[in-house]
């Protein structure tokens, strides 16, 4: 018998119960009918502070996040603590961008990052590299929420494929059932058993390993025996570059991500927005304390299960609880899985349909169709993401979610800076996006990693010698892409202008991007328009 | 209720204070180092855990001032 069959019994308990809600919630906050994006999509653009609160941290706080920062301390050391800044910063930086989102999307009914890029730029091409930018950022994103469930089905000692494909499955159920609604009511239930495992989990283990000062000894004794010279417990001279401009590059790419704007295009008002930008961070102050997971796995001398690092967390869980917790411990991670796997299907599933169907294969299609193509496309998304994980290496998801991150920081000129500005002419911003996407594919093709024998995409961090300075400091390969890309946008924005080229249509005034709950613009129930 | 047809605009002098929330964070100087320890915790740790105190501080401060 499995000796672990009380964390299984728990964990498949909880399992279970979260997704009876997500079939139920189809009918929270009752809609007249599911049928069009507004509600499908978006949950009927109604949630208030709270909702959003639970909704956006457990979209943007995901499994893997859990599982792999600490893994990353585990393996590197303070190189992985980058995700603190980077999700300290992010909020003051996106703040005054995103109630501009929030306003001119509510007022032309606009649902993904690149609806409003059309309608903006007046340029059907450069809305649709957007949207397949944010596709193919997204895709690897949903198909990594898997590696944290198997990661804790492994620990627990259950192997095969079919748990993963009927945790998916379920999950395809649900999000195809009750859209939006579904990951917003089951984040409720998947933050609170988060907080309260992190909580026990910073006071407890390192209680019984002899307190924080023991713990950051036994790091530190690991480190100095490793031949790598570029770990330790804190940065040195040489990847000091790459931690600012990765936590940087992170923080400005978050949300241009599309599943970051459905959470925040489904909040009810500005204000809504604002008050989260204060709160949302209690969720970065958790991630700094699951960071420190990775050192604590560290000191209790917890070894991987295979190569997969991924399962030290679940490990240390598995070590240091009674049975009964770890196995609430890996229900908080399984079905922190879920909630970010739905929304990501969503906002892909959404950009398929408005920025793709809607505006190349069937021009007139009604709400109704809308929500149906959608609601398809999700599944179409879950199942090509567990195919994903089962028969191709996983380290090839984790090595595209790596590209992902580099190539959705190439649409922040369109969309963010798009948000403030018009000066860019949509030419220059499809050659900005061009080079961009080049450089960061040439960027990352060139990163090498002893540690996992890769020769190419290797990781994030570049090597400024490749470039021909003389020093060994490495820089974020995002950061450079971002860099390309805006200057050749704004050389061929001043080239475009001189010859002469069609500026195309800017269907959004200036006080559209001011726009409140309450305005006239501002339709409580949002006639989906086409781009005006 | 505000006039919906009075200009409205985000601007404001208090939108300055959310800019040390963003750049005091990436200055390693500020953080890289071991002493002293907090609760044994090293200062590369706890003080940039203790930066969201700035973060939250800088986004309250313009949700108050600038909310309707």
């Amino acid at each position: 018998m499995n000796e672990h069959i009380t964390e299984i019994v728990i964990f498949t308990a909880l399992f279970l119960l979260v997704s009876g809600m997500g079939f139920v919630a189809a009918r929270w906050r009752r809609a007249d009918d599911l049928a069009s994006l507004n509600e499908w999509g978006l949950g009927g653009r109604n949630f208030g502070s709270w909702i959003t609160w639970f909704l956006v941290g457990g979209d943007l706080y995901t499994a893997y996040t859990f599982v792999a920062v600490p893994a990353l301390l585990f393996g590197a050391g303070a190189t992985g603590f980058f995700a603190v800044p980077y999700t300290v910063i992010t909020y003051p930086l996106v703040m005054l961008v995103l109630i501009r989102l929030w306003s001119v999307s509510h007022v032309h009914g606009l649902v993904t990052p690149a609806d409003f890029v059309r309608v903006r730029f007046g340029s059907p091409t450069l809305a649709l590299l957007v949207a397949i930018t944010g596709i193919v950022a997204t895709m690897p994103y949903i198909a990594l929420q898997l590696i944290g469930i198997e990661a804790v089905l492994k620990t627990m000692g259950v192997t095969g494929d079919l748990p993963l494909i009927i945790a998916f499955a379920i999950l395809a159920a649900y999000t195809y059932q009750s859209g939006l609604r579904a990951p917003a009511l089951i984040a409720f239930v998947k933050d609170i058993l988060i907080y309260v495992v992190i909580l026990v989990a910073v006071i407890y283990i390192p209680a019984k390993l002899g307190g924080f000062g023991s713990i950051f000894d036994a790091a530190d004794a690991k480190f100095a025996q490793t031949p790598a010279p570029g770990d330790g417990t804190l940065l040195n001279a040489n990847n000091q570059l790459q931690y600012i401009t990765l936590a940087l590059g992170s923080a400005m790419a978050l949300f241009l991500y599309p599943h970051s704007v459905t959470g925040v295009l489904a909040s009810r008002s500005r204000d809504v927005i604002k008050r989260n930008m204060s709160a949302l961070p209690a969720y970065s102050l958790l991630l700094g304390l699951i960071a420190l997971l990775g050192y604590m796995a560290i000191a209790a001398g917890i070894t991987p299960i295979g190569t997969d690092v991924n399962t030290v967390v679940p490990q240390l869980f598995d070590q240091m609880f009674p049975d009964w917790f770890t196995g609430v411990a890996f229900a908080a991670i399984g079905i922190g899985a879920l909630v970010p796997a739905a929304i990501m299907s969503i906002a892909a599933a959404n950009l398929f349909t408005r920025n793709i169907y809607k505006e190349y294969i069937r021009r007139d299609a009604t709400d109704a169709q809308e929500a149906r193509v959608s609601k398809l496309t999700s599944l179409v998304v879950k199942v090509g993401a567990v195919l994903c994980i089962l028969l191709i290496d996983p380290q090839f998801s984790i090595d595209l979610q790596l590209i992902g991150g580099v190539i959705i920081l190439q649409t922040l000129p369109s969309v963010a800076l798009g948000l403030f500005t018009r000066w860019f002419h949509r030419v220059g911003l499809i050659a900005g996006w061009t080079a961009g996407m080049t450089a960061g594919m040439v960027l990352l093709y060139n990163i090498a990693n002893p540690a996992n024998n890769h020769a190419h995409f290797g990781g994030s961090a570049f090597p400024l010698s490749k470039l021909g300075f003389d020093t060994p400091m490495t820089v974020y390969a995002g950061f450079l892409a971002l860099i390309v890309n805006l200057a050749v946008a704004a050389l061929a924005t001043v080239i475009a202008r001189r010859l002469g080229s069609s500026e195309g249509v800017d269907g959004t005034r200036a006080r559209d991007y001011t726009a409140d709950a309450g305005d006239p613009e501002v339709k409580d129930d949002v006639e989906l328009a086409g781009s005006t | 209720m505000t006039d919906p047809r009075s200009p409205r605009s985000d601007r404001s002098r208090w939108n300055w204070v959310l800019l040390p929330a963003i750049v005091v964070p990436l200055i390693p100087a500020l953080f890289n180092h071991e002493e002293p320890r907090l609760f044994g915790v090293p200062l590369f740790y706890w003080l940039q855990l203790a930066f969201l105190v700035i973060s939250v501080s800088a986004t309250l401060i313009v949700y108050r001032v600038t909310r309707r």
